[in-house]
């Protein structure tokens, strides 16, 4: 019964958001109209949640006349992962992308603030199409209604790897920031229909985009996270096409976060702010293409009909035929520039758009590259890391090296001379780092650079922070009190990509690793630690049996334990790896169990890794993410105000 | 100096980093993209030092293990090629099942595997793998996954 309200609920909203695009769009404009656009967003938003609820209502009760219950849970899952399974599985999760759509087009519709209507009313009309189109494909495509009958007493379970507390947010951490590039997209489509975008526009631009950011953010970090601890193999990016995927539309939401800003404060940029939404948006549902079509293979693409990549595909022409036509019909009556010097913060703000859009193309490129051999009959090809390392990473080290002079610099025209004569600390920190770095890595000088870039980013968002401070009033505590909350926040995301890059040219270039057969009481010297494996013995969880190795870790007199499994999970009849970690400040020893060594014989095949300072990469993320929410606290803060 | 040429400047700038990175592309499309092989591919597509990826089915009770080393023989129904991985086999590694190696090989030696790839879970085989199948006569499932 439950499932039928649901799957009506859903039928409903689309109705409502087709209504709601065609008030928006194609109906005159009068106060009636927006009324009943609003109603209609706010009434939409709300089925889909009922109809979302409906579907974690079918998991929980593990209701198996349901197709994707049964084919994604099983009545012995935890609770928590019972409620995950709902968007653990394709169809479930374009639920939740249309739940999200269906909110974020409520809340545009509710919180207007001082942006023009004309320009307000197209934006909402559109977020309601996006709804509509998803709600389509989900209902049309990919039901996640569809009832099994007779229904099977039992489900086949969430796949192991899975059931983890990371992984289980990271997909709606995803969507909001996929999704949440559609509602700037309907905002620049707006722009475009009505031929124009004020400073008002843009305000109301950029809270949706820092959000979207700082969700991509958090999701990306998390599956980073979660493929770190659970795979077992040692690495945190692996330039999969899944994880560029995601990659792509994240750098486009970094260079639309930015330029953004230049649209508000300077009015300028209006026209390629506009074009970074409709490309990042389109980017968006490339990743849900890409991800959900089946054309590439991964533990992500769970869609295998064909249908659906073909609709996907369908949905991103229609976005980027209505973005770009209008764009090449409209841009020209939006320019409005005003002119600036080759040093100035709207310089810098180019340079950091040019980079990242390069860097976009590039990780496009290597992403699509083998499809197209592919389908040109060219065989099958694999691009990886090390073509990813020697474009990307150059391209963002020269990005870096110019971005603490962004915030130093004024608008229209900066002081050079000035801005590097505050910096001269930070630049003499990164000096010491490269000439350290190389010594001590006997003259090794990819990464050495990177290091260095990456303290150099750090020192330079502390310098940043200091001047400004410098700047105030009063005694030190005071001065520090009415530091703008602005600041606090660009320092906190600059000074997280800095130490990120730490993170992640530490560990790319000075990890090490190796495999050891050991029987129990047996050690191994491996990167600076004794590691000795005490016991291996089998243990039983909730859900699953496991065989576990104790191990004890000297390490300059210290002693500690820590230990690793492997676990046999009985409705995926294959094992998975639960990884022993140890962390210090200086990097991780990262221990992973395998299999006997030979048969009949007691020794086990342990595979050490030594990870160093690879947790910068999560404090990275974590402070990057930080620094979006601080910005998007001070955007809604002033937009409050009178 | 006038604005227009601070212009000029970062018009040509901005050409200098798009000219690099284009070259940074074409290169490394050129030079680290790995191809991926049959088995019975292998004796004519391999050359000495560079990386390719081999997909087959592992032979039934071909896998040996000394200490850490594994090796296994991977057929794609028409040739037999050895296989020598030293370090953890994935979760999901069984005989007679679909595996990816990728690494390097010479004549007259076995395959010298720095990374194996195996199924993530139950419902997938890498896509390289069934094609191998496919064409070597060998695959016996339905759909392709």
């Amino acid at each position: 019964m439950i499932t039928e309200i649901g799957a009506f609920a859903a039928a409903l909203a689309l109705a409502l958001s087709v209504l709601q695009g065609a008030l928006g769009i194609a109906l005159p404009r009068s106060d009636a109209n927006s009324a009943a656009m609003r109603v209609a967003a706010l009434a939409g938003a709300m089925l889909v949640a009922i109809a979302f609820a409906a579907l974690v209502v079918a998991f929980v009760r593990s209701d198996f006349s349901l197709a994707v219950v049964v084919g994604h849970s099983h009545t012995d899952k935890p609770l928590m992962y019972k409620i995950a399974g709902a968007w653990g599985n394709h169809e479930g999760s374009m639920l939740l992308w249309c739940l999200v759509s269906a909110v974020f087009a409520a809340a545009l519709a509710w919180r207007r603030g001082a942006q023009d209507e004309g320009l307000w009313r197209r934006a909402v009309g559109v977020q309601g199409l996006v709804t509509a189109g998803a709600l389509i494909y989900t209902l049309f495509l990919s039901n996640p209604f569809a009832r099994l009958d007779p229904a099977p007493m039992q489900g086949s379970g969430l796949n192991p790897l899975l059931q983890d507390p990371a992984l289980a947010a990271h997909p709606p951490m995803l969507y909001l920031g996929y999704v949440g590039l559609s509602v700037p997209f309907s905002l620049a489509l707006a722009a475009l229909i009505e031929g124009r975008a004020d400073q008002n526009w843009a305000k109301a631009l950029r809270p949706w985009t820092l959000a979207a950011w700082t969700c991509l953010t958090l999701g990306i970090g998390l599956g980073s996270y979660w493929a770190y601890y659970e795979l077992g193999w040692g690495g945190w990016w692996f330039w999969d096409p899944v994880e560029n995927a995601s990659f792509m539309p994240w750098l486009a939401a970094c260079a639309l976060v930015h330029s953004a800003i230049v649209t508000e404060r300077r009015g300028s940029f209006a026209g390629w702010t506009i074009l970074l939404a409709i490309i990042g948006f389109g980017l968006a549902l490339l990743g849900t293409f890409l991800v959900r079509s089946g054309v590439l293979t991964s533990v992500h693409a769970f869609a295998v009909d064909p249908r659906r990549g073909i609709a996907v595909l369908v949905l991103l022409a229609l976005a980027l035929g209505a973005g770009f036509g209008l764009y090449g019909w409209r841009a020209r009556t939006l320019g409005r520039a005003s002119g600036f010097a080759a040093v100035s913060r709207e310089s810098m703000l180019l340079w950091n758009n040019y980079g990242l859009a390069v860097a976009a193309g590039i990780v496009l490129i290597g992403t699509l590259y083998p499809m197209l051999v592919e389908a040109f009959g060219g065989g099958l090809i694999s691009v990886g890391p090390p073509f990813f390392n020697a474009t990307v990473a150059p391209l963002l080290a020269a990005l870096f090296l110019v971005l603490p002079f962004g915030p130093m610099l004024t608008w229209r025209v900066g002081d050079l001379a000035a801005a590097a004569r505050a910096l001269w600390p930070a630049l003499a920190a990164a000096v010491v780092t490269l000439t350290a770095t190389l010594i001590a890595s006997h003259g090794r000088a990819a990464p050495a650079l990177g290091l260095a870039i990456g303290v150099w980013l750090v020192a330079g968002g502390l310098v940043y922070l200091r001047v400004r401070l410098r700047r105030g009033e009063g005694g030190p505590l005071r001065k520090l009190a009415l530091l703008p909350l602005a600041v606090w926040s660009m320092s906190a995301a600059h000074i997280g990509a800095g130490v990120l890059t730490i993170g992640a040219v530490g560990e790319t270039g000075f990890r090490s690793e190796r495999a050891a057969a050991l029987t129990p009481g047996e050690s191994i010297d491996f990167a600076g630690r004794r590691v000795t494996l005490l016991d291996i013995g089998a243990v039983e969880g909730p859900n699953y049996s496991a065989t576990r190795a104790d191990f004890r870790v000297e390490r300059g007199g210290e002693i500690r334990t820590v230990s690793a499994e492997r676990r046999f999970y009985p409705t995926a009849a294959a094992p998975t790896t639960e990884v022993g970690i140890l962390s210090d400040l200086d990097g991780d020893l990262y221990l992973a169990l395998g299999e006997p060594a030979e048969r009949g014989s007691a020794a086990w095949i342990v595979r050490l890794y030594y990870n160093p300072l690879v947790q910068f990469i999560f404090y990275g993320v974590l402070l990057m993410a930080l620094g979006g929410a601080l910005s998007l606290t001070a955007l809604l803060r002033r937009r409050s105000e009178p | 100096m006038r604005r227009r040429d601070q212009r000029l400047i970062m018009i040509a700038i901005a050409a200098a980093v798009l000219v690099a990175a284009i070259t940074l592309t074409l290169v490394g499309l050129r030079s680290s993209v790995v191809y991926f092989v049959k088995p019975s591919e292998l004796a004519e597509k391999a050359q000495p030092g560079r990386r390719i990826r081999l997909g087959g089915l592992v032979v039934e009770g071909t896998l040996r293990r000394t200490g850490t080393v594994a090796q296994f023989s991977v057929t794609d129904g028409a040739t037999i090629v050895e296989v020598r991985y030293d370090g953890l086999l994935p979760d999901l590694f069984r005989e007679g099942q679909g595996v990816v190696a990728e690494g390097s090989w010479a004549p007259g030696e076995a395959f010298a595997a720095e990374r194996v790839l195996a199924k993530h879970d139950e419902n997938y085989m890498p896509r390289e793998v069934t094609e191998a199948l496919k064409q070597g006569g060998e695959w016996r499932g339905g759909r392709p996954p």
